[in-house]
């Protein structure tokens, strides 16, 4: 039955359904409970699955993330909840020297089906360490899944993908477009749904491939929308996944367009950009019209509210990459 | 004795610690702690003699270790000598159905589990990251962040809690070993906040070996670790580390208190390390010999060995028949670490993730075929 539900109650419903299919999923972290999260993403899922299942925890990450590892073990499917982007680095150590190597560790013996949600992105005017796009960190980390949606629908068939894997998933959510509203088949079959590590095509064109991710994918259908009107036809690309990368979809995408433009919040340097602009070149040079080209945040700390706006890929800078890649 | 109230022992740090059997092998009946405990071990004669066998045999495997390393055959190793009574006793302490969470210094914990000995000299000796089923062992993977296995532990002693399985004598309990240095780390704390909070089936076995690599204890801590454990709201004890009959009472008491339903212990073993840190680390640089030698005098296996000579348990051919076997133990350990084979480097691209990675597989194809580019040259 399709609803229309915002991304943040679409990812309630994905986790209430896990919740309900698997009783070894547990949900962990700050605020989770009684509260339902600083963003209600777990609203009244205590109340309908009692405190086992979804645990109000100390307020420390490693703490979550930690304990986490230790009921995987056990056999459990936890899914932890870290408040918001800038507060996963209490966490850093037990994601990168744990939860990514174990399986490796063990030779395959043990598996940390784990699911780390982290809101991220920024737009949403507030103060220092509540905006950061730190993908990139966990992207680069050999044993870690990183995926994030971009709409209702996919956040709620997503986040359930992410739980029934077993691999651990860092499952970055777009928290600005919580609120957007989309259509969602709730009750469907997942079998039926893209793989979790596919891309999509989220708008087809013709003449550039606008390659983008969580909250930079409306920004980046906007922008095609608009070079319509200029008689542009702009592929939009929804990467879905940022490790693995589906990169068949982006080069069967750049070899009939010819232009790739990559648009991510994150710093530039040494971002998801880079590594896909290295890619593209590599498997598409002989296709390639001009560079490939970058719309991201600067390299600087993320900026106080007041001029978020400045530093935060938009439309009108995503166009005019879109011309500098025509005036090449 | 514990929690700050014994005169046991002349060798006791100051506040005192629970001690059942002497550095001169004379066994103290029972020990009862400020808070009412009363610690005691009735063992039969075989199981003393058992015990020295576990602590003779753990010492002999580690010498063993420790020469092959010095052979070159393996890459590093982190020697449990002196430690061999904390890790033999609370190791014994353990039932069937308990977990225990180690560092990379519990060989003589592994032992007692009834684990062949050889299963983490792969991480030694460089062919593998540890590789085993900590489920089926009842024993997780050797954890060489320190510190990181502690939450591990206390997550999953919350698992023990949520199947159900506490409340009953024939529950479940985790142990996490950790050792002084490690209860510096943030994460050590933070277990001990969500085992108290939680009420986890653990408990926190803290070897003060008295040096974290080259920095000694008062580098970590002003009080003595066990009374941190006040602070969490759980109880804490300090045993004599060197006294195997200490190390099993009060880890057994404590294992059973978890699994009842009583929550987490932390139990300080007070013992030296008294090699190096590991193969590669020189410890006449931050300590001296004299502080060495002042502890040799209290060995845990002469003592165990005085009480069963004085009280006749057993005599010279019991004692030649247990270094014989150790020998024989340990010249088998030697022959199956020398037969171990290098893996296949392709191999390093098996278990990066449980359900794989196209990129990863298009690595896999690519290093084959560049290897195999070399075939018939004299590359």
């Amino acid at each position: 039955m399709a609803e229309t539900l915002t991304l943040g109650k679409a990812l309630n419903h994905g986790l209430r359904r896990s919740l309900e299919e698997n009783d070894k999923v547990v949900i962990m972290g700050e605020d989770v409970g009684k509260l339902g999260g600083v963003f209600r993403i777990t609203d009244g899922l205590q109340k309908d699955f009692g405190e086992d299942r979804v645990i109000d925890t100390p307020l420390a990450e490693a703490g979550i993330v930690g304990t986490a590892v230790g009921l995987a073990i056990r056999g459990y499917r936890p899914v932890c909840e870290i408040q918001f982007d800038g507060f996963v680095f209490p966490a850093y150590n037990q994601i990168v020297a744990q939860v990514a190597k174990m399986f490796y560790r063990s030779k395959g013996n043990v598996r940390l089906p784990i699911v780390i949600r982290i809101p991220f992105g920024g737009g949403i005017g507030a103060v220092e360490h509540h905006s950061e796009s730190p993908e990139a960190y966990f992207a680069h980390t050999p044993g870690l899944k990183v995926v994030t949606c971009s709409n209702p629908s996919d956040a709620y068939t997503m986040i359930q993908q992410a739980i029934t894997s077993d691999d651990p998933v860092v499952f970055f959510e777009p928290k600005r477009r919580y609120w957007e509203k989309g259509e969602v088949e709730l009750g469907a079959d997942l079998s039926g749904a893209d793989p979790l590590h596919a891309a999509r095509v989220a708008r087809e064109g013709a003449d550039a491939t606008l390659i983008a991710y969580g909250p930079m994918v409306r920004t980046a259908l906007d922008a095609a929308t608009a070079a319509a009107e200029d008689g542009r036809h702009l592929e939009v690309i929804d990467l879905r996944s940022l490790s693995p990368v589906d990169y068949e979809t982006i080069y069967a995408s750049v070899r009939k367009t010819g232009r790739a433009i990559v648009v991510h919040e994150a710093p530039g340097n040494i971002g998801l950009g880079a590594e896909l602009a290295a890619r593209i070149s590599e498997q598409c040079f002989y296709s390639l019209e001009a560079p490939v080209l970058r719309v991201t945040g600067y390299d600087i700390p993320y900026p106080a509210a007041r001029v978020e706006e400045e530093y935060l890929p938009d439309l009108d800078r995503v166009l005019d990459a879109v011309d500098r890649s025509f005036g090449w | 004795m514990a929690n700050g109230v014994s005169d046991v022992g002349a060798d006791a740090p100051a506040g005192g610690f629970v001690q059942l059997l002497t550095p001169d092998g004379e066994r103290i009946d029972s020990v009862t702690t400020a808070d009412g405990t009363t610690y005691s071990v009735d063992f039969t004669d075989e199981e003393y003699r058992s015990l020295y066998h576990d602590l003779v045999t753990v010492r002999r495997l580690d010498a063993e270790a420790t020469a092959l390393q010095r052979q070159g055959e393996l890459g590093i190793w982190a020697s449990l000598l002196g430690q061999e009574a904390a890790q033999v006793g609370s190791g014994r302490a353990l039932r069937p159905q308990d977990m225990a969470f180690p560092t990379y210094r519990e060989h003589g914990v592994l032992y007692t589990r009834g684990i062949d000995p050889i299963m983490p000299f792969g991480l030694f000796r460089g062919v593998d990251q540890g590789g085993w089923d900590a489920n089926e062992h009842r024993f997780n993977g050797y954890t060489i962040v320190i510190g990181s296995q502690t939450l591990h532990a206390t997550g999953y002693a919350m698992g023990v809690t949520m199947d159900g399985k506490t409340g009953t004598p024939d529950g479940e309990a985790v142990i996490a070993y950790f050792g002084d240095g490690a209860t510096s780390q943030g994460e050590v704390n933070e277990a001990f906040v969500w085992a108290g909070v939680f009420n986890a089936p653990m408990v926190f076995f803290c070897q003060n070996n008295q040096y974290a690599i080259s920095e000694p204890l008062e580098r970590q801590t002003r009080i003595p670790l066990y009374r941190r454990a006040a602070g969490f709201g759980f109880p804490g004890v300090r045993i004599d580390g060197n006294d195997v009959l200490a190390s099993y009472a009060v880890t057994r008491a404590a294992l059973d208190n978890a699994r009842n339903g009583q929550g987490p212990t932390l139990i300080e073993a007070y013992t030296y390390r008294m090699g190096a840190h590991t193969s590669s680390d020189d410890p006449t640089r931050y300590r001296i010999a004299s502080e060495v030698e002042s502890w040799k005098a209290k060995d845990p296996i002469s003592r165990l060995r005085a009480f069963l000579t004085k009280q006749q348990l057993a005599g010279d051919d019991f004692f030649t028949a247990v270094d014989e076997s150790a020998k024989k133990l340990a010249l088998d350990l030697r022959e199956r670490v020398l037969a171990m084979p290098d893996p296949q480097p392709v191999s390093m691209f098996d278990h990066a993730y449980p359900h794989g990675s196209p990129e990863l597989d298009a690595q896999r194809a690519e290093f084959v075929e560049y290897h195999a580019s070399f075939e018939g040259s004299d590359h």
